[in-house]
């Protein structure tokens, strides 16, 4: 009974991620037209243009290979995976013990290892240039983050994320340089991983200035459609990923009743909508960079993650 | 029942008797089947004698009247030479069946076959060896077998230079090791692995075998700054020797430290594990940032490899740190991720040098900026190295990501270590083995992009054919084996407590009664990993995407050209290259380390001549530190060139000089 119960919530959330992820994303421009006093795309628009992508049909560049067709698949399923595995409306999933967040973090790894080689496989100079750029961000980002993981795994004593969310959310804890270091840095990961401003511009039409644009210039049809639902699900899975760990209130105890379940994805839905629209402020309120500016702002993001893994070790009341 | 050292010795002498054949028969068309055909049955019945002995935790030893009159040759087989046999035999194996088919492209196979079985029977020979001398004998007979394939092709200017380097630089290591062993042995000659085990060794003689260890295994396993002639000598042998120095020679060298350091000579004091974290964090990320620099497939490899040692190092580190301050558990957790990474670079670097190999084989160039679109020729050895490199990138649910992530794990334990040294310098370490991670999958990546995506680069890349059965087997196999071990790690880690409770007396708990077979090192409240639900949950959700879409949406396909923001150009040439697809990363990271610089040479106005991109790149190490050592012997040896031409008289001089000096210094040290 207890089993059922929990492939249940754990069923309900990898759906409601996946339902929720067009809508975040259509959120997320609709607050940034909103601010520069334009109408923007109805919120629905994702949803409309995922379907529309859909029912076309895919053309591929004659020298596509296998691995260009299979890698939208992957990269989505990597990250539904990883998603999954995110503590949304309530904490002690069933698969939560799978992998814990150094998991997470290699499982979206994975998904961009894939993205960059289709990127390269038809042998064009954007694909090759968005792939190159990325991998590069990448090099920098994820050291940034598994340090901030650090960070929090030795205040909280655990890397598995319900037990992060469960340990933050205690008043011991209370405010620490460390974890507001690990926040800073987090949130600047966040920002070059999902392809923000101003590391990336989501809505440019300029090649050269795009990074997962360019990489994924050849797809079209379905094989699009994946790729941009797999990147709305990443811009999720961060969202929740940052207000499990630093706003954890709210969410629901393992094994508990519908109603507390209910609550807890109110208070889930809340929190996104609130993270959205923070992200679309400061996303309006920012230029974009030179590319190679990125460096210096992931290894700004670096250094906090260090340093605040650094005063862990030195003491851990810090 | 025979005695597993015995079956052992008898199988080694097998290989040895092979060795000798080969001299004889090597000029037989059918030689190359028979050599490698034997190596391939005699490593797999040792592989087997290997792991029966890992899991049954059978040991034994043996004394054979061979060597010194006074000490006789000593063997012993314990679950440390176990494991190490393991992985020996099984890279071994692999490469001989590889040898099969890749050995009959050989252009002079009487210059491989006799070495190659000799090889493998010294590496099988150094890790049973129980005493000092033929611990150094079977050292060197490997090192030597090694060698001889260097120069396989010898009339290569590059290959004489590789050979050279590597012949110093393992005379050296064997120094360090010949004088490590003579402290070890003390004044009263006990040689025998045994002898030194029991014996008391003062302080000072312990930090004197480390640093002589750190010499001499360090070179061997291409520890930075002795690594120089490892991204020469791996590249120039056949490719499958290449596997076997690269993935498993190697990791003798790790075996002979571990030996030393964790077994013979004692407790090392915390700051061992110091030098080896720092050693091991800078020897990962230079070796991969040179990776990312090359443009050559194998050398590429061979950097890697540079790197995964120090992946290895830093666990090695830890190990030594934790052990130091009596922290048994968390010791064993971090050498259980060190000797899981030896058997994960054995495995994705044998496969990946196999896969470079065939490239080799097919396109007679590893000449990356020639290469391209090897996917639509060579199908399975594409698919093989994919798997490979999405093994070393650490990528979950393949093998390089559960050792990676147990290395993270004793990372974390460590605040609770006491001395301020080592809580300062292993969370920067941390964060080095991150951006060496990182940074790994970007160098495969673009090896493998480059390679096997776009279109090709030269006429050889696009008339490129699949090789034969017995390397795609091999391949195969090894990439197999790459997601076996990483979606099952618990059986490996069970496998490797009875190393970790000999050498740092604990061990992780065992993994193979955990519900699901997940792997938990510590509770599972603090870090699980489930390799199998991983790789079945992306599998699934995969196939299911892929179904529902196909079903329910479009599955209509159309061939067009490429879209490329509407200018397709037909040359090749506009693809990213190699070196266009490393230069953001040159530039962050190579302006620092390699002092890189670009310039754009333009021809003055008028000249119709292209404007070229010139990059400018220094090696550090080979720089500052052996282009002098270099220039000093050269002027060294020009001085003492006059000693060559002496009267006899003066010679006799000379010798009686040099005695009066060496008995005066003997007078004075007694």
């Amino acid at each position: 009974m207890e089993l059922i119960h929990d492939l249940i919530v754990q069923g309900a959330q990898m759906m409601a991620v996946l339902a929720l992820a067009p809508l975040l994303t259509g959120f997320v421009r609709k607050v940034k037209a909103r601010l520069t006093r334009r109408r923007g795309p109805p919120l629905l628009q994702p949803y409309r243009d995922l379907a529309r992508l859909l029912r076309k049909e895919a053309v591929l560049a004659e020298n596509a290979s296998w691995l260009f067709r299979v890698s939208p698949y992957l990269v989505f399923a990597a990250t539904w995976v990883a998603a999954a595995l995110v503590p949304t409306f309530a904490v002690g999933l069933m698969f939560s013990w799978t992998a814990d967040l150094i998991a997470i973090i290699a499982l979206l790894g994975s998904a961009r290892f894939f993205l960059a080689l289709a990127g390269m496989d038809v042998g064009t100079s954007f694909g090759g240039i968005g792939a190159s750029r990325e991998v590069m961000i990448a090099s920098l980002a994820e050291p940034a983050m598994l340090l901030t993981v650090f960070a929090l795994a030795l205040v909280a004593g655990s890397t598995q994320l319900s037990t992060v969310a469960a340990v933050l959310a205690t008043p011991e804890v209370g405010l620490r340089v460390s974890l507001g270091m690990a926040l800073i840095a987090l949130v600047m990961v966040a920002i070059a991983e999902n392809a923000r401003i101003p590391v990336d511009n989501p809505a440019t039409h300029l090649e050269l200035t795009m990074v997962h644009e360019a990489m994924v210039l050849e797809y079209s049809g379905r094989h699009l459609a994946m790729i941009e639902f797999g990147a709305s699900l990443k811009l999720l899975l961060y969202l929740s990923l940052i207000v499990c760990i630093f706003v954890p209130w709210g969410i629901a105890a393992p094994g508990a009743g519908l109603g507390a379940l209910a609550i807890g994805a109110v208070i889930w839905l809340a929190k996104l909508a609130v993270g959205g629209a923070l992200l679309a402020l400061f996303e309006t309120s920012i230029a974009k960079m030179r590319v190679f500016r990125v460096p210096d702002f992931l290894g700004a993001a670096l250094m906090l993650g260090l340093l605040g893994t650094l005063l862990l070790f030195v003491s851990r009341s810090l | 029942m025979m005695e597993p050292a015995t079956i052992l010795l008898a199988l080694i002498a097998v290989l040895l008797v092979t060795a000798v054949a080969a001299v004889a028969i090597a000029r037989l068309p059918a030689a190359t089947a028979i050599v490698y055909g034997a190596c391939a049955a005699v490593s797999a019945v040792l592989l087997a004698v290997a792991v029966a002995a890992l899991i049954g935790g059978r040991t034994g030893q043996l004394v054979l009247p061979l060597g010194l009159p006074w000490l006789g040759a000593h063997f012993r087989l314990d679950s440390l030479s176990a494991f190490f046999l393991t992985v020996v035999n099984l890279g071994g194996a692999a490469a001989s069946l590889y040898g099969l088919g890749y050995g009959r492209h050989e252009s002079a196979p009487h210059r491989v076959l006799p070495f190659f079985a000799a090889f493998l029977a010294g590496m099988n020979l150094v890790v049973v060896a129980a005493d000092a001398f033929s611990f150094l004998l079977s050292w060197e007979f490997m090192s030597l077998a090694s060698w001889a394939m260097v120069l396989t092709h010898h009339r290569d200017p590059d290959n004489a230079r590789a050979a050279l380097v590597y012949l110093v630089m393992a005379g050296f290591g064997t120094m360090a090791l010949l004088l490590a062993f003579g402290l070890m042995a003390g004044p009263g000659g006990g040689y025998a692995f045994e002898a030194m085990r029991s014996a008391a060794h003062a302080p000072s003689t312990t930090v004197l075998v480390f640093a002589l260890m750190l010499l001499g295994a360090g070179s061997k396993a291409g520890l930075v700054p002795l690594h120089v002639w490892l991204p020469l000598a791996h590249p120039a042998a056949p490719s499958h020797v290449s596997a076997l120095m690269s993935g498993v020679m190697t990791k003798v060298a790790v075996y002979g430290f571990l030996r030393v350091v964790f077994d013979l000579m004692g407790d090392p004091a915390w700051w061992a594990g110091i030098v080896l974290l720092a050693l091991g964090g800078a020897t990962a990320v230079l070796g991969i940032l040179h990776a990312l620099m090359e443009r050559d497939l194998k050398r590429l490899l061979a950097y890697s490899t540079i790197e995964n040692i120090g992946v290895i190092f830093v666990s090695l580190g830890l190990a030594l740190a934790f052990s130091a301050n009596a922290m048994a558990w968390a010791a064993a957790l971090a050498l259980t991720a060190a000797l899981f990474h030896v058997l994960n670079h054995a495995l994705f670097k044998s496969l990946l040098f196999f896969g470079a190999g065939a490239v080799l084989t097919a396109t007679a160039t590893r000449d990356m900026e020639r290469l391209g679109g090897l996917i639509h020729r060579m199908p399975v050895t594409s698919l093989a190295f994919l798997g490979g490199s999405a093994a070393i990138s650490a990528l979950p649910p393949f093998n390089g990501f559960v050792s990676e992530w147990l290395a993270f794990q004793a990372i974390l334990q460590s605040p609770q270590l006491p001395q301020w040294g080592l809580k300062i310098l292993v969370p920067a370490v941390g964060g080095l083995l991150a951006l060496a991670a990182a940074l790994a999958a970007a160098a495969f990546v673009r090896a493998f992009g480059v390679t096997f995506l776009g279109r090709p680069r030269s006429p050889a890349s696009g008339d490129a054919r699949e090789v034969d059965r017995f390397s795609l087997a091999a391949m195969l196999a090894l990439a197999v084996l790459c997601l076996l071990v990483g979606i099952l790690p618990g059986f490996v880690i069970d496998a490797l407590a009875p190393v970790t409770r000999a050498l740092v007396g604990g061990a992780m708990p065992a993994q193979a009664h955990v519900p699901w077979l997940s792997v938990v090192p510590v509770a599972e409240s603090r870090s699980s990993y489930n390799g199998l639900l991983v790789f079945l949950f992306i599998a699934a959700s995969a196939w299911l995407a892929a179904i529902l879409v196909h079903r329910f949406a479009s599955h209509e396909l159309r061939r067009g050209p490429a879209w490329d923001c509407g200018f397709p150009d037909p040359s090749p040439a506009t693809q990213y290259t190699a070196g266009s697809f490393a230069q953001p990363i040159r530039r962050v990271f190579g302006s620092v380390v390699f002092q890189a610089r670009e310039t754009v040479a333009m021809p003055p106005p008028g000249d119709t001549a292209p404007a070229r991109l010139v990059v400018e790149m220094h090696d550090p190490i080979w720089e500052r530190l052996y282009a002098p050592i270099a220039a000093a012997v050269d002027f060294a040896a020009l001085r003492l060139n006059r000693l060559q031409f002496l009267t006899i008289r003066r010679y006799l001089v000379l010798v009686f000089l040099s005695l009066v000096f060496l008995l005066a210094v003997l007078a004075l040290w007694s």
